[in-house]
């Protein structure tokens, strides 16, 4: 049934400039605008709905388009296949500049550094003598295509919506894919993604210039649409309402951007219609309504209208629902790791001092960690021992000291190095993607193990490698025992079996050293048992584990040797039994006997 | 150009600068107490320079209207609250700020002559309409997705300015007003002539930055706001309401806004939409400040006072490209010196 409402909705797109009759012009115009502004809006889904940024800056760029096209097709008579290259080169060029220098900050510089363009760009527009000033450029020529001149709005109907809908399956498949879950983690996850070995900078430029260059094409089709730009359209206000349109309609999925464009556009007709008829006065009052509904939309329904919708046709008619589930079909191994000899000193943490402001946290810590050995960090609840963790994975570098893994230093690296030469990770206060099915999250994990990128992803040319990586996170998660949850959305489990899934994930990538933070932390016995069995397994393959827990049954059962840490320093070190006997750590722990 | 233009414009830039840096230290105060940018801070501007205009036309400014609107809303919702948790005796503090005070106020404004009373009562009664709307705001529009993210929140801001600047068009029309100055003639030193209205300016602008230093110095409100900006957990775990230290920064936002258009509207002409570029230059001010430092951001924002003025006689049509733009050089400095921790929001 589900599959049906596509091709349905697909034909039923195609026939509408037949069907209408020639007095339902005005109807084309509304589809063609619907279609031009959901361009734009479905970038700012990807950008704001999957990626947690967002910009009002879009009708800069819509701008950017038209204004190119029309400037080089009436003043050297340029092809507007050529200047539409030209225009995607030059809104390119901005996106990544504007982008290098606001994301590298907080989140709302981005927002905010788009409103200052927004605005300098459109009064750029108006004072431009070349570009007609605020009287615009007139005499754009139509698009050619096949040896057909596009001169009305129905033959213009297919080319726009031709895009939109090329834009769309673009969009999905980049989202169905490794870059994909990378830029879904953008949003709540950056220090997780980063251990995991992703470049979360540069993957928020990617949506960033991505959204851009939608909204220069909905310029470019724009500027051939009308045969006239002026700068009218191109101004913040407008960059607003596609931000109104994306937020409305759903900014967190594809056909919400469809949903909201289409919606804000019919409505606004209606409005500027409407509205100074009732108030006696000429204005655009319709933008009262539209920040009335887009503050009551943020604050009911946060996700937009598609989902809602969704959900209700879904109660209605249960056969149109999504099946959730599925199966994993087997692939070609990944490629593995060589694995360090057993008993080599794979790192060294020597003299590591970790300060903030005036607290001390880690003073002068050394230790070191073999391949195909447990060592586990112990010590009372704030003796350092996560900021040890934070400083070894170089999520939180230390201030003094130095770290060496497999003889290279790497206290100064970022933490997406560090997972890059072979250490993973999992955390003390899980960092999953709680709406993100089990299954992506630990294929998060095995992101360096793939190459491919949103060039090839988009055009579907990653597939054999997507189904490499979803077969390893599979069998990690198998491994693991969570192979019934494996299509459960991460945040539905209980939290001990939400830190096996951060095993898994760091699995995932294959790593020749494992930090584990308080693995055991809220599991049950036998789960304990099958962890432990588990960690015993792969220290048999070769693999280092570092081991931070309190369950001092587990820990003693399972370590090669022990670390204890107390008030940030080094307490004592040695065999399990050692340890159990050492005069100070019986202290630490049960306090004195004065 | 000359000396004497040099002067000119400089005199110029000093004045909107001034009032930049005022609106620049309400949105970093706003940003850092409540993480809300707000963008409506500008409508603040527009809103009461043209409310004054309005009463001293003789005219019931529209923005009574809103606050009754806005007073009976927060009423209904908050009345609402208090009965579903049975604490009725909140009942009568918030009917009397909310419902009965903007009612006496309608009552005032039509019981005495507006264009008779002295500028400075005039005054009174355009703050005392539009500064209110600021803690209304905050109470319909931020309190109840206070925790949201920064960037939900900023979005919430934009349709807020969108709301007001469609209003304003509403309630002012689309002509502009220009108000008397609070002390007609100019002042001749000489090498230049200084309008009184610019002391004005100059000397409110100086008196209220020291006010506000007083007020988070020495005041238990002004260190409750401080505690807030700092930890939001932590000010409410020492009893500090986050939803009190909410509506204190937005009136005090509403106050500085209104107050800085009451201020410059005998110098400009001010419409009903005038007030968004005037926030958002005080915008680049205060990021210049990184939304943390006010005396940086009081200093970012005479920087684009002076900017502007300059600018406007070498070319002035490309003013506002060239005012905004700076924002680009600003931003790459803050990004390639500022340290941004990964930990998210």
């Amino acid at each position: 049934m589900r599959r049906l409402i596509l091709p349905l909705f697909l034909l039923l797109l195609a026939l509408l400039p037949v069907v209408l009759p020639g007095s339902a012009e005005f109807y084309v115009t509304l589809l063609n605008y619907i279609g031009l502004y959901a361009l734009v809006a479905l970038g700012l889904v990807l950008l704001t709905g999957v990626g947690g940024l967002t910009s009002f800056g879009q009708a800069a760029f819509v701008g950017v388009g038209a204004y190119t096209t029309a400037w080089l097709t009436t003043a050297f008579g340029w092809s507007p296949w050529v200047t539409l290259i030209v225009a995607l080169a030059a809104t390119t060029a901005v996106a990544l500049f504007l982008g290098f220098i606001t994301l590298r900050m907080g989140g709302h510089y981005l927002p905010l550094g788009t409103i200052a363009w927004g605005i300098s760009l459109y009064f750029l527009f108006g004072n431009i003598e070349s570009f007609g000033g605020h009287t615009g450029l007139g005499g754009i020529p139509p698009v050619m295509f096949l040896g057909m001149e596009l001169k009305s709005g129905r033959e213009f109907y297919y080319l726009i919506w031709i895009a939109l809908m090329l834009a769309v399956v673009v969009t999905q498949n980049l989202l169905d894919s490794r870059d994909g879950r990378a830029i879904r983690a953008l949003k709540g996850g950056v220090v997780m993604a980063e251990a995991m070995g992703v470049n979360t900078a540069w993957y928020k430029i990617v949506i960033f210039t991505i959204a851009a260059q939608f909204a220069c094409v909905s310029g470019w089709l724009y500027a051939h649409l009308q045969r006239f730009v002026n700068p009218t359209p191109f101004s913040l206000t407008q960059g607003i309402e596609y931000l109104f349109m994306a937020v409305i309609g759903g900014v967190g999925h594809v056909w919400g951007a469809l949903l909201g464009a289409g919606l804000i556009t019919i409505l606004k007709q209606w409005l500027q219609d409407l509205l100074p008829k009732l108030l006696g006065q000429s204005g655009n009052f319709e933008v009262i309504v539209f920040g009335l509904v887009m503050i009551f939309v943020l604050h009911r329904a946060r996700d937009g209208l598609w989902p809602v919708i969704l959900n209700r046709i879904e109660r209605l008619w249960p056969a149109l629902a999504a099946n959730a589930g599925g199966s994993v079909p087997q692939a070609e191994l990944l490629q593995k790791r060589d694995m360090p000899q057993g008993g080599d000193t794979i790192l060294e943490v020597r003299q590591v001092t970790k300060r903030f402001g005036g607290l001390t946290a880690n003073n002068a810590v050394s230790f070191t960690v073999q391949a195909g050995e447990v060592m586990a960090l112990i010590g009372p609840n704030g003796a350092g021992k996560s900021t040890m963790f934070n400083c070894v994975s170089g999520v939180n570098p230390p201030t003094e000291g130095e770290v060496r893994f497999l003889n290279q230093r790497i206290d100064a690296l970022t933490s997406r190095e560090i997972a890059r030469r072979g250490m993973s990770r999992t955390f003390q206060h899980v960092r999953l993607l709680p709406t993100m099915t089990v299954l992506d999250n630990v294929a998060i994990g095995a992101h360096l193990r793939g190459s491919k990128t949103f060039v090839h992803s988009s055009i579907r040319l990653d597939r054999e490698e997507e189904r490499r990586l979803r077969f390893e996170a599979a069998r990690q998660i198998e491994r693991t025992g969570l192979a019934e949850h494996m299509f459960d959305a991460a945040g539905s489990l209980p939290l001990g079996k939400q830190r096996i899934v951060e095993i898994a994930r760091a699995l995932a990538a294959d790593p020749c050293l494992l930090l584990l933070d308080e693995p055991a932390a809220g599991l049950r016995y036998l789960e304990k048992q099958a962890l432990a069995e588990l960690l015993r397994k792969l220290r048999g393959e070769g693999m280092g584990i570092l081991l931070v827990e309190h369950d001092m049954d587990f820990v003693m059962g399972l370590a090669d040797r022990i670390v204890v840490m107390e008030f940030g320093e080094k307490l004592a070190e040695g065999l399990p039994k050692q340890i159990q006997e050492d005069p100070k750590v019986l202290q630490a722990y049960l306090g004195g006997v004065d | 150009m000359d000396f004497q233009i040099a002067l000119l414009l400089g005199q110029d830039g000093l004045t909107n600068g001034a009032i930049y840096a005022l609106l620049a230290l309400a949105l970093v105060l706003v940003f850092a107490v409540t993480r809300v940018i707000f963008i409506p801070q500008g409508e603040f501007v527009a809103y009461g320079a043209l409310t004054l205009a309005a009463l001293q036309a003789g005219k019931v400014p529209a923005t009574l209207w809103l606050v009754l609107a806005l007073g009976a809303a927060v009423t209904a919702i908050d009345s609402a609250q208090a009965l579903r948790h049975g604490a009725t005796r909140r009942l009568p503090r918030i009917i009397a700020v909310n419902l009965v005070a903007p009612l006496l106020l309608w009552l005032l404004l039509t019981s005495v002559d507006l264009v008779g009373l002295p500028l400075i009562g005039q005054i009174a009664l355009a703050l005392a309409i539009v500064v209110p709307l600021g803690p209304m705001l905050y109470r319909l529009a931020y309190q109840p997705i206070a925790e949201a993210s920064v960037l939900m929140l900023l979005i919430v801001s934009v349709a807020v300015h969108v709301v007001l600047i469609g209003l304003g068009l509403l309630f002012f029309g689309a002509e502009g007003t220009r108000t008397p100055a609070f002390t007609e003639g100019t002042l001749d030193l000489g090498a230049t002539t200084l309008q009184y209205q610019t002391l004005w300016i100059l000397a409110s602008s100086a008196v209220l930055i020291v006010a506000l230093y007083a007020f988070f110095g020495r005041t238990i409100y002004g260190k409750a706001l401080r505690a807030t900006a700092l930890n939001r957990t932590g000010a409410r775990l020492m009893g500090i309401s986050t939803t009190m230290a909410g509506k204190l920064s937005f009136t005090l936002a509403a106050l500085i806004g209104a107050f800085s258009g009451i201020l410059i509207s005998p110098v400009t002409t001010l419409y009903y939409d005038s007030g968004f570029l005037i926030g958002l230059k005080g915008f680049v001010g205060a990021i210049i400040g990184g939304l943390v430092s006010y005396p940086v951001a009081a200093a970012g924002a005479l920087l684009v006072g002076f900017l502007e003025s300059y600018s406007s006689f070498y070319a002035s049509a490309y003013k506002e490209v060239i005012v905004f733009t700076l924002i680009i050089p600003v931003l790459l400095w803050r990004s390639l010196t500022s340290h941004h921790s990964e930990e998210e929001e």
